[in-house]
């Protein structure tokens, strides 16, 4: 056990729900009752109810997450299939709906979220797997009156001795009525038939064709689809609205007031997207905006910025904190960094669809918190929890968007469903919705001031972080210890460089904008930080900017000393380029995945043109190598998010500057590598996560190698002009 | 309302809606061809894109009102044509959805660009696919996916 203090993401949830009894999500529920009623996972898990062994020979796998371009839906079933001995040909994969079986097994919701996935439930599909292995066997065996031992299973088949066989469509249902081992012998490494190889994606097909369902083409008989009118300012209530022009249009339902945990909004009902869109045009509402914050990305900035010049919190405190005093001034960088708010913004837009009918309710929502949007369904219904009825829809895209701390989409969905009794209710956020509706990564401002010793290697690192914390005002906010929230220093205290006088403190103020964790979430500034003043550190000290990180690294930083070696080795290209061009390093790890990266950069129309990316990558075992591939040449053009010219969300007196991909432009095909090399340390240590660690390398080693072609520092972003 | 008759992925039908309704989400909510998608509504993403008339379009912006005859095929028609169905098959070679939302868009557009140009540079890509975003940036993938296209169809040729 951690002390409490070192606590990290991938732990509180766990805490949070399973120490405590969910009792700070309570407080902030209008119902306290019902997270207490929210039994823990069970501690076996029943493989029927993951497994199905169909009469026509296919094996349905359930999957206790949500997909959304990660690969689970394709990976968790490949580590039950393996243990399973299954013939992975007829194996069909479903996501599961919102039931207490379905829970993380480390953090006690159902839920994705800290690059867990893999990490949490590989040894648990693993056993679900042999566990429904031993009772094929034992069916066959008994089947056959001989003992189990002997018999071997391939390809969904059991062989016994004596050229004895039986499929395990044919064993299924005796198999099914047998008790469930409670231990079970698992593979040797040596012995994996499936995980380990470069296995594609089973929703690949579906999604080129455009049979696959996301949450947003769900069609119902009767349903009817909700728009939402949101004050333009973070909390505004509804003084007066004139709905009549909206209301005479063809096809419009309904009109009416929801309230929000702050504020209040006006939805519209209709039969169609397009007439929804046009009545909520069409709405004039006036806004009390009395008493409520206007926040100004101008005016923070300056606040940010004289916070930074002052100690915060001390998050890490190691050495003599007077030594920068005696590094003369010749040898300091004092660097100053800026970071905007980002929207996550999706591919698709944002939805949930309610039915209530009274006794009870059924939810369909691509949703990467399944358990507290199923309780905050039920709680707006008055409704216990186990009577609405969750589905888990695919999600296009999500990167923590789809994890909100209060549910508010799944709310207001809810509040608008619980007026419309019997009808199937649609609520989208349309894109405008999305870009102007908060929940953003938070803005934060960085002041580092670092000594240099003689040898070219720092002696002091004095760190001040101010942003807003995520966890402040949210069920997670007993994760808040001394002032600080780890989630906005992860990546920076935790650092494996090691400087023998280190100080790390931070800010958090109170700002009117919803905030959320993004891709990565601290380390997506932090990061940033390490990597571009280290790098800053080995020009200055002319060495090689590799053989720089390996000498600051601390001796225990395995993984990453094995990337680096691993992207030294790939990276032979990095000694010949051509003319105009220059090679550009980071390494950092997050979520107990190192990674190190090379890329290779020109400047193009005054924008850096990435020509190729080289990535080496220690996440323990990689179960699908095709799988992790994948992550990481996409987890960096998502990275690449925060370098774009127009990746930033801005206000201006409470208002939101950009309204959808106009003016927030995340990154298209000319943005982003031409090419991704991924290489995988060799490994058979547990399985690390693969969703957020490619994302924090990429903007840092890009904006390196835009150093070394002009000699000048990058360290507010996004990048407007090089 | 008005009474539209659309050639659609080869067939006629005939929707009964307002004349401002952008061609998707007559595709969407009237004749449930989901496989089109809305990302933004400003032709700013290209998830919604189609062919009108073979021209790779942003079915957000266009009202039906402007269709007339021109025949429109979707992701759901687009493999019943040798070069719809190679880059179909690209695209799950290559491994290249991940949340696969944009993806319909993606391949519409990946089609387009192949019809007028079987060989294209990876400027040509750059240009032709530079609308169509993909926040999972599985771009490297759609590039290798149309390369791969590209010399299937050579092969066939």
């Amino acid at each position: 056990m951690r002390p409490a203090t070192e606590l990290n993401r991938r732990s509180f949830i766990q805490l949070t729900t399973a120490a405590t009894g969910g009792l700070l999500i309570s407080l902030y529920l209008d119902k306290p009752s019902l997270i207490a009623q929210q039994p823990p996972p069970p501690k076996v898990y029943p493989p029927d109810a993951f497994v199905h062994v169909r009469r026509d020979g296919h094996i349905v796998i359930t999957v206790n997450r949500l997909e959304f371009g990660q690969g689970v839906q394709t990976s968790l079933p490949m580590i039950l299939a393996d243990e399973m001995d299954a013939d992975w040909s007829k194996v069909i994969a479903e996501l599961a709906p919102a039931e207490d079986v379905y829970k993380d097994p480390l953090f006690g919701i159902q839920m994705v979220g800290g690059s867990g996935s893999i990490a949490h439930s590989f040894q648990q599909y693993r056993e679900l797997g042999a566990k429904a292995r031993a009772m094929l066997v034992a069916e066959a065996a008994d089947r056959w009156k001989i003992p189990p031992d002997p018999c071997r299973t391939e390809n969904s088949v059991v062989y016994g001795p004596g050229n004895r066989s039986s499929s395990y469509a044919e064993l299924a249902d005796g198999a099914a009525k047998r008790p469930v081992p409670q231990t079970v012998k698992l593979k040797n490494a040596s012995e994996f038939r499936i995980i380990g190889k470069r296995v594609p994606r089973l929703d690949s097909h579906a999604k080129c064709d455009g049979s696959q369902k996301f949450g947003l083409d769900l069609d119902l008989p009767g349903m009817k689809i909700a728009l939402v009118a949101h004050s333009p300012v973070f909390g505004g209530r509804v003084k007066s609205v004139d709905d009549r022009d909206a209301r005479s249009l063809d096809g419009v339902r309904d009109v009416f007031e929801i309230p929000l945990a702050k504020g209040s909004a006006v939805a519209v009902v209709a039969d169609r997207f397009w007439t929804a869109k046009q009545a909520r045009d069409r709405l004039k509402i006036d806004w009390d905006l009395s008493g409520v914050e206007r926040a100004d990305t101008v005016q923070l900035l300056a606040k940010y910025k004289q916070m930074a010049a002052t100690d915060g919190n001390v998050a890490i405190n190691r050495g003599d904190t007077k030594a920068m005093d005696r590094v003369p001034a010749a040898n300091r960088i004092v660097a100053e960094y800026e970071f905007p708010f980002l929207a996550h913004a999706p591919m698709e837009p944002l939805n949930a669809t309610v039915k209530f009918e009274g006794d009870k309710a059924e939810a369909w929502v691509p949703s990467q918190f399944q358990t507290m949007d199923q309780m905050v369904i039920a709680e707006v219904l008055g409704l216990k929890p186990d009577k609405v009825t969750f589905h888990t829809e695919f999600a296009g895209g999500g990167f923590g968007r789809r994890a909100t701390t209060d549910s508010h989409i799944p709310r207001e969905a809810a509040l608008i469903a619980k007026r419309l009794r019997g009808t199937p209710v649609k609520l989208i956020w349309s894109r405008e919705d999305d870009v102007r509706g908060g929940y953003y990564r938070p803005m934060h401002v960085h002041r580092v001031e670092i000594g240099i010793g003689r040898d070219g290697m720092p002696v002091a690192w004095r760190h001040v972080v101010v942003g807003q914390s995520l966890l402040a005002g949210t069920p997670f906010a007993m994760m808040i210890k001394d002032g600080i929230d780890e989630t906005a220093v992860e990546g920076a205290k935790d650092t494996s460089y090691d400087v023998p006088n280190f100080r790390v403190s931070v800010h958090h103020p109170t700002v009117n904008v919803p905030v959320l964790w993004w891709r990565s979430v601290g380390h997506t500034h932090s990061a940033f930080v390490m990597e571009t003043l280290v790098d800053e550190l080995a020009t200055r000290a002319k060495v090689d900017p590799i053989a720089y990180r390996q000498k600051l690294l601390k001796a225990d930083a395995k993984k990453l000393h094995s990337v680096l070696e691993l992207l030294d080795q790939k990276s032979g290209w990095r000694k010949t380029l051509p003319r105009g061009r220059a090679l550009g390093i980071a390494c950092h790890e997050s979520f107990d995945t190192a990674v190190a990266c090379a890329v290779e950069v020109s400047i193009e129309d005054k924008r850096p043109r990435i020509h190729r990316a080289t990535v080496a990558v220690n996440c323990g075992l990689a179960v699908n190598p095709l799988s992790v591939e994948s992550q990481f040449q996409g987890g960096l053009g998502f990275g690449l998010t925060q370098l774009v010219a127009k990746g930033a969300i801005t206000l201006k007196d409470g208002y939101i500057e950009q309204r959808n991909f106009d003016g927030y432009a995340p990154p298209y095909i000319i943005d982003v590598p031409t090419t991704v090399e991924v290489h995988i340390v060799p490994s058979t240590e547990p399985p690390t996560g693969c969703g957020e660690p490619p994302v924090p390398v990429i903007s840092p080693a890009v904006v390196n190698a835009l150093s070394r072609l002009t000699g000048k520092r990058y360290r507010t972003l996004p990048l407007t002009t090089i | 309302m008005a009474k539209y008759r659309l050639t659609m992925n080869g067939s006629e039908k005939t929707v009964d809606v307002d004349p401002s309704t952008p061609l998707l989400w007559v595709l969407r909510e009237e004749l449930k061809l989901t496989g089109t998608k809305y990302g933004c509504g400003i032709s700013a993403c290209g998830a919604c894109t189609v062919h009108v008339d073979g021209v790779a379009t942003r079915s957000c912006v266009v009202p039906v009102s402007l269709i007339g005859k021109r025949e429109i095929v979707t992701i759901e028609g687009v493999g019943s044509d040798p070069l719809g169905r190679a880059v179909q098959n690209a695209w799950v070679e290559k491994d290249v959805v991940q949340c696969g939302y944009c993806q319909s868009g993606q391949i519409m557009s990946a089609v387009a660009l192949l019809k007028g140009t079987p060989n294209p540079t990876d400027k040509d890509v750059d240009e032709s696919m530079g609308g169509n975003l993909c926040r999972c940036a599985t771009y490297v993938r759609i590039r290798e996916a149309i390369a791969s296209a590209s010399r299937q169809i050579k092969g066939a040729a």
